[in-house]
């Protein structure tokens, strides 16, 4: 089918140059940061407001074309890779700061903005955007709307579903809606609470209220050190059933040490089997008394090292550590495979060890770097994929992690999204009526299935099965017209 | 059935007698009770039966299953039948140092399946954010009469469309909670009220507080709750000038019974609440932007945020969709002006 008609109606929304459809540039986007592909897409589109936005959305709906949104294609779940032949809608060129009022703390963003950013901006405020994934540098707003973002500070914080207060966004026919707003309880449904993890299946966020959230007055960053990961996790609930909740309580083992030592020098050691970085933050006596119970229950729980950190610049090191582990992994193999399961806290162990089990007998290596606090798991896979029929034992070695950790009472994703790695995995963790409620829900945004079609929900489970699902049980068809 | 999650967690503190079996026979009972047909309504302990309308004098009342079904300290979650009373749940917990911060006026008699349905928060929001945050996992009964899961029972979880998100608020117009799984928070060494004079709104006191639990104000006097060690609620008071008093809540205005209202209002607007109301006349959350006000007092219109015709659209959308018979209390609108 010819193109050329579509290419021409979204020319007339935003002019010829931001309607990119060069092969080499749309091969740019076959992918997000994941190992899946697909599709090529017909079209890069680069909208700035969110009347472009709505424009271009218009021209899909008109042609029944589907799309995709995308902020800084930094996802892991192909949550952003075409599917077919989409047109792909970049919010890069939506970068702005609509408004800032610090009294109430509250920001207007467009999508485009870097999560980072915003963060800088506000800082002379002595205020921070509180999600902080470890991609903040380059991933956008919109992004961390769509596959509802955490970070290691989500711990305290929350995860960005917390910290969206309202959304103005444009739906899967281009028309433009306006999701909650700045008061605490909007009548009527959650909407807001819905787009938020929707992964762009929904529509496109094209204007953000964030909540603001102000420095804390003083940080304690406490590096734990272990010879066994069982004592490094004991640890973890032992904070939590202490009555702590750290900002901030984040796992390496002794390979996720290794590899991030040799590229930061921190200080790391290197032959502990796991080190534990506790943040917590607040006031002096609060801090103080926090401070000790960490130190007990760590040494109860056989801590070899207790060091906190001496400067602001030794916590910079702590924490460079930490986020540069999965980019220094580079080092160990070419490419990777990062994965994003949850367990309880208290499953943390048992789950690791299963991990480990796993990638010996696929003859893989791992680095575990997990947002232990959380019992958000990601065990890292690196390989060379030139090496014949390795993707194949990693994606082997990855269902059966995901499997291991829905075992132990988890679930999918904790912050990476469902996206397409996952999708086929959603019917281990929800029945077939689960799932029809959840598509049922995605029809009423979008019947036509435009907007980032083939994600999150399987094949089979479409809401055409509520109906089915009605009639069976009622003998009666849905009605035609039910206004309530 | 899918059980995942129904097992997990430790059951501490808990004497339950119960087992997995037994729960979901309980909650099978209650999607059977509801069934597919006839119009329905579930009835928790009816503290704030009357918000969005009485339902429909012929829908059948049912009652949500109760008990605490297992909690594990460590991972800092608890499960329980819709039904529980707050006062229960937060008396389990309690026995492990923890809460959920929830504060219905009567939590003997308030349900958790009723407060997360009518979703008003408690005046601890500021520090504890909105109930629905705290709300992992929900198993509500659908129109058909199935049981629906979503969420998942840790902490961090993005798996799927979050139906819990929709479900807190829509007054069991799209489903009837069954179950939930909550997160609870540390019970605070200290816990204490101050007050002081504020003519004008006293926002500053958010920049000045580290992590106030509650600022109040009505137009001439502020209260503020802070929680946690008390040498840094002794120190914070001390220099933001305020002295202990009682817990401002049992007064009248802010007991949220049947002679005030509360209204939902951008927090950038409470500043103008004195330009219509006499002070002390109300008494409006800072930071948060709920404000309660006496029973005849009425916000002018350009206050409050105009409903988006488009989003509202697609509620009813949502609505039809999910309860195509209109069987789920029938009557009750989750919309102001029902004719909108």
């Amino acid at each position: 089918m010819s193109t050329d008609k579509l290419v021409e109606d979204l020319q007339e929304v935003l002019g010829d140059g931001r309607v990119r459809v060069d092969l080499l540039e749309r091969d740019l986007y076959l992918k997000d940061a994941s190992i899946y592909g697909g599709g090529r897409p017909t079209a890069i589109c680069f909208p700035k407001t969110t009347e472009e936005v709505a424009g271009v959305v218009r021209v899909c709906a008109e042609h029944e074309w589907p799309f995709v949104p995308r902020g800084s294609g930094t996802g892991l779940s192909g949550g952003a890779t075409p599917i077919g032949n989409p047109v792909i809608i970049a919010t890069s060129k939506m970068d702005e700061i609509i408004s800032i009022d610090p009294e109430v703390r509250i920001a207007w963003v467009q999508p485009g903005v870097l999560n980072l950013d915003l963060t800088n901006q506000v800082a002379p405020l002595g205020l921070h955007y509180a999600p902080d994934p470890s991609s903040q540098q380059v991933c956008s707003i919109g992004g961390n709307v769509a596959n509802n973002s955490g970070g290691p500070h989500c711990l305290a914080y929350g995860v960005t579903s917390a910290h969206v207060v309202a959304l103005k966004v444009v739906l899967p026919d281009g028309s433009i809606a306006l999701l909650g707003d700045e008061s605490p309880e909007p009548e009527g449904y959650d909407l807001r609470g819905v787009f938020v993890g929707s992964e762009g299946t929904l529509g496109i966020a094209t204007e953000i209220a964030v909540r603001l959230t102000p420095n804390p007055p003083s940080v304690r960053t406490i590096l734990l050190v272990f010879d066994a990961v069982i004592d490094g996790a004991a640890t973890v609930s032992g904070i939590i059933a202490a009555g702590l909740v750290p900002s901030a309580m984040e796992m390496m083992d002794r390979a996720a040490v290794q590899v991030v030592e040799a590229f930061t020098h921190a200080g790391l050691p290197t032959d502990a089997a796991a080190v534990l970085l506790v943040e917590i933050d607040g006031l002096a006596a609060g801090l103080a008394a926090s401070e000790e119970t960490i130190s007990e229950v760590a040494t109860a729980n056989n801590a070899r090292e207790i060091r906190v950190a001496a400067t602001p610049e030794e916590r910079e090191l702590f924490w460079k550590a930490r986020k540069s582990a999965f980019g220094a992994t580079s080092r160990l193999a070419p490419d990777y495979y990062l994965h994003d399961t949850v367990v309880p806290r208290t499953k943390l162990v048992e789950v690791l060890e299963k991990v480990y089990e796993i990638v010996e007998r696929y003859e893989l290596k791992v680095i575990n770097v997990l947002h232990a606090g959380d019992g958000n798991l990601h065990p890292l896979l690196s390989f060379d994929s030139r090496e014949e029929g390795v993707l194949e034992r990693v994606a082997r070695a990855a269902e059966e992690i995901m499997q291991a950790s829905l075992d132990a009472g988890g679930v999918l994703s904790g912050e990476h999204g469902i996206g397409v790695e996952k999708r086929d995995f959603m019917s281990r963790m929800f029945s077939d009526g689960d799932l029809a409620a959840q598509d049922t829900l995605r029809a009423c945004f979008d019947p036509a299935s435009l907007a980032n079609p083939d994600k999150i929900i399987p094949e089979g489970s479409r809401c055409g099965d509520f109906a089915l699902a009605y009639l069976a049980t009622t003998g009666k068809p849905l009605p035609k017209e039910v206004w309530v | 059935m899918n059980l995942t999650g129904l097992d997990s967690g430790l059951d501490v503190g808990v004497d339950s007698g119960l087992n997995a079996e037994h729960d979901i026979e309980l909650l099978e009972n209650f999607a059977t009770e509801i069934g597919s047909e006839g119009s329905v309504t579930v009835r928790g302990g009816g503290t704030q039966w009357e918000v969005g309308g009485l339902p429909k004098a012929d829908a059948r009342e049912v009652k949500a299953p109760t008990g605490v079904w297992s909690f594990a300290p460590a991972d800092m979650v608890v499960r329980c039948g819709a039904g529980t009373t707050v006062a229960e749940l937060n008396e389990k917990v309690g026995r492990a140092g923890q809460m959920l911060p929830f504060d219905p006026p009567s939590p003997a008699e308030a349900t958790v399946g009723g407060l997360l349905a009518v979703g008003q928060n408690s005046y601890r929001r500021l520090r504890y954010g909105p109930l629905r945050d705290l709300l992992l996992q929900i198993r509500f009964v659908n129109s058909l009469g199935q049981l629906i899961r979503s969420g998942g029972p840790t902490v961090k979880n993005v798996s799927g469309f979050d139906l819990c998100k929709l479900m807190v608020g829509s007054l069991g117009t799209l489903g009837f909670i069954a179950e939930v799984i909550l997160q609870c928070q540390p019970v605070p060494e200290a816990s204490r009220w101050f007050s002081g004079e504020a003519m004008t709104i006293p926002n500053k006191l958010l920049t000045e507080l580290w992590q106030p639990s509650s600022i109040l104000w009505n137009g001439e006097q502020v209260w503020v709750l802070l929680e946690g060690h008390r040498r840094d609620i002794e120190a914070a008071s001390q220099s933001a000038g305020l002295a202990e008093c009682e817990p401002p809540v049992t007064t009248e205005l802010t007991s949220f019974g049947k002679d005030s209202r509360r209204i939902s209002l951008p927090p950038a607007t409470l500043k103008q609440l004195p330009k219509y109301f006499p002070p002390g006349s109300f008494i409006a959350e800072i930071g948060v932007g709920i404000a309660h006000l006496l029973a005849d007092q009425e916000v002018p219109a350009d206050m409050l945020p105009q409903p988006d015709q488009r989003s509202v659209a697609l509620q009813r959308e949502i609505k039809a969709r999910f309860d195509p018979s209109g069987r789920m209390n029938p009557g009750r609108s989750v919309w102001r002006d029902c004719s909108v």
